[in-house]
């Protein structure tokens, strides 16, 4: 009897395991969609909440814009080649994958 | 306290009790205290990055939001106030905050309560905390009685101090002086005084060019953007300028209008403008947070909770700032996003950004039009537990110039609205 119980207890827990460890793993993409929408936040102070400027703004609006265009455009800053007046300045302080993750994040959004 | 009564109270005090009573919850999930660049920023980002599905109540006894930056414009006379004001109605209409135009008189952190001035108690969750800065009138001998008076005025926060300001430089004669004293860094915005300074002097150029700037500086050089500023005062206001490093005000007497120094000579002027230092927030250093020197709040870099307080989050001027992160506007607003998004991502148990990083720009305008900027991107730093700045990134303006000026005005319809709206 007793050791039937303990049988049930460890099925419990094993079971109880298995269930944290896939809800551990669903929220992994939520976590990281979180982490991403964060960091592109750091581009709204200029461009916009979600990337949608001010009516009028000569700082452009970045939502919609494409995914391998917007890369592009942070890497000519960082390198040089397209002339800024802060952009090359602040693209060299970000890395390659959070170049990626803002080019996904604003890419997906309605312009 | 009963709702009947807090709908007298609210009344008795002149608000909306719309606003607050009918909708004044006694907990909700988040509660931000403070509704500027940070605690705004914070309020809308918690609604956001939760996809609405956290709710927020913002406590802040303004009626509306009037910006510090750019509000050097309206002491130079290129800008009016009601420019750089916002209203607080989007935070509710648009992102569903409860907006309570209230103070918060104490904070309990065991009991997870903030007390408002009209004696409701609200529970959270999660505290935001976004007090900003406070004056040290007391560190100079004087200077709370002639501030109080209206005889000297700081004109730091934006609103009435600085209209202030703004009729005393327009009632003062022709061959005048102004003096503006700056307090030892760290203070609310570095470049805020060489600015101001800049602004007054595009004033007196206009309209009262026998006029004097006297820059009185506690620190040994100007404490950003250095060379811009004296290259633009050399090349355009040099015999308006004067820049002295090294003046620790002690004392004033808005009798003689004196002001005096430590160790050099007592200065006379027809304009006193005198920023003593500053410390966090009165709430904050109240509570108990302000663990550095009892001045700045020490935080966790990576998540801006209180390394003191459990689920009290502290952001802007009032921290602790990590090496070379200045106390600036889009700071405090990057501080937020940064604290927002590990607030929802521990009230929905997601895991923690391990590698947030803030950008910050500040522009300054020099004149009317003409601008010069330092920009910087922090990146947290997992093992130090702090943010360290890019090598090779930021920077300042080659030079002042007018395309800046441009993009400074932007810069602040879009944080404002970022913050805001």
């Amino acid at each position: 009897m007793q050791s039937k119980s303990h049988t049930v207890t460890l099925a419990g827990l094993l079971l109880g395991l298995l269930s944290l460890h896939s809800f551990a793993q669903d929220k992994a993409p939520e976590s990281k969609a979180l982490h991403a929408r964060a960091n592109a936040a750091m581009c709204a102070n200029c461009h916009g909440s979600e990337g949608r400027t001010v009516k009028d703004s000569s700082v452009p609006s970045i939502a919609g814009l494409p995914r391998d265009y917007m890369v592009q455009q942070m890497q000519a800053f960082k390198d040089g080649s397209r002339p800024a007046t802060i952009m090359h300045q602040i693209t060299k302080g970000l890395t390659e994958a959070q170049i990626a993750s803002m080019a996904d994040y604003f890419a997906a959004l309605p312009r | 306290m009963k709702r009947r009564h807090l709908l007298q109270a609210g009344l008795a005090l002149g608000t909306t009790p719309a606003l607050w009573a009918a909708n004044l919850p006694s907990k909700a999930q988040v509660v931000v205290i403070g509704g500027g660049y940070g605690g705004a920023t914070a309020a809308k980002y918690v609604r956001l990055l939760s996809n609405y599905k956290i709710n927020v109540l913002l406590i802040e006894p303004n009626t509306s939001f009037i910006s510090c930056p750019m509000s050097n414009l309206v002491i130079g006379g290129s800008k009016n106030l009601s420019d750089l004001t916002t209203s607080y109605d989007a935070l509710n209409s648009k992102h569903g905050i409860t907006v309570v135009k209230d103070k918060v008189t104490a904070i309990d952190p065991q009991k997870k309560t903030v007390a408002l001035q009209n004696g409701a108690s609200i529970g959270y969750d999660k505290l935001v905390l976004s007090p900003g800065v406070d004056m040290m009138f007391d560190t100079i001998e004087g200077l709370q009685a002639a501030n109080a008076s209206g005889h000297i005025l700081q004109a730091w926060k934006a609103g009435a101090e600085t209209l202030a300001l703004r009729k005393q430089l327009q009632a003062m004669p022709d061959g005048g002086v102004y003096a503006l004293t700056v307090p030892e860094a760290p203070y609310r915005c570095p470049p805020g005084p060489y600015e101001r300074a800049s602004q007054v002097a595009y004033y007196f150029k206009q309209a009262k060019p026998k006029s004097k700037v006297l820059i009185l500086d506690a620190n040994p050089d100007v404490t950003s953007k250095a060379g811009l500023f004296k290259k633009f005062w050399s090349d355009n206001y040099k015999d308006i300028i004067e820049y002295r490093p090294n003046h620790k005000v002690t004392s004033v007497n808005s009798s003689t209008m004196n002001i005096n120094f430590d160790v050099q000579e007592p200065v006379k002027a027809d304009v006193l403008n005198v920023l003593p230092a500053m410390r966090a927030g009165a709430i904050a250093v109240q509570t108990g947070l302000a663990t550095a020197n009892n001045r700045w709040c020490g935080i966790n870099y990576q998540t801006f909770e209180s390394t003191v307080a459990k689920d009290i989050h502290i952001l802007g001027d009032a921290i602790l700032a990590a090496p070379a992160m200045p106390k600036s506007a889009h700071m405090a607003n990057s501080h937020a996003k940064v604290a927002a998004a590990a607030i929802v991502a521990q009230i929905s148990g997601l895991d923690i950004n391990d590698t947030p990083f803030l950008t910050n720009t500040c522009y300054s305008y020099v004149s009317d039009k003409l601008v010069v900027h330092v920009a910087s991107v922090h990146q947290y730093n997992t093992e130090e537990k702090t943010y360290k700045t890019v090598p090779g990134s930021g920077g300042l303006s080659s030079e002042a110039n007018a395309l800046e000026g441009t993009y400074a005005w932007n810069w602040a319809q879009n944080i404002w609205a970022d913050s805001l709206l």
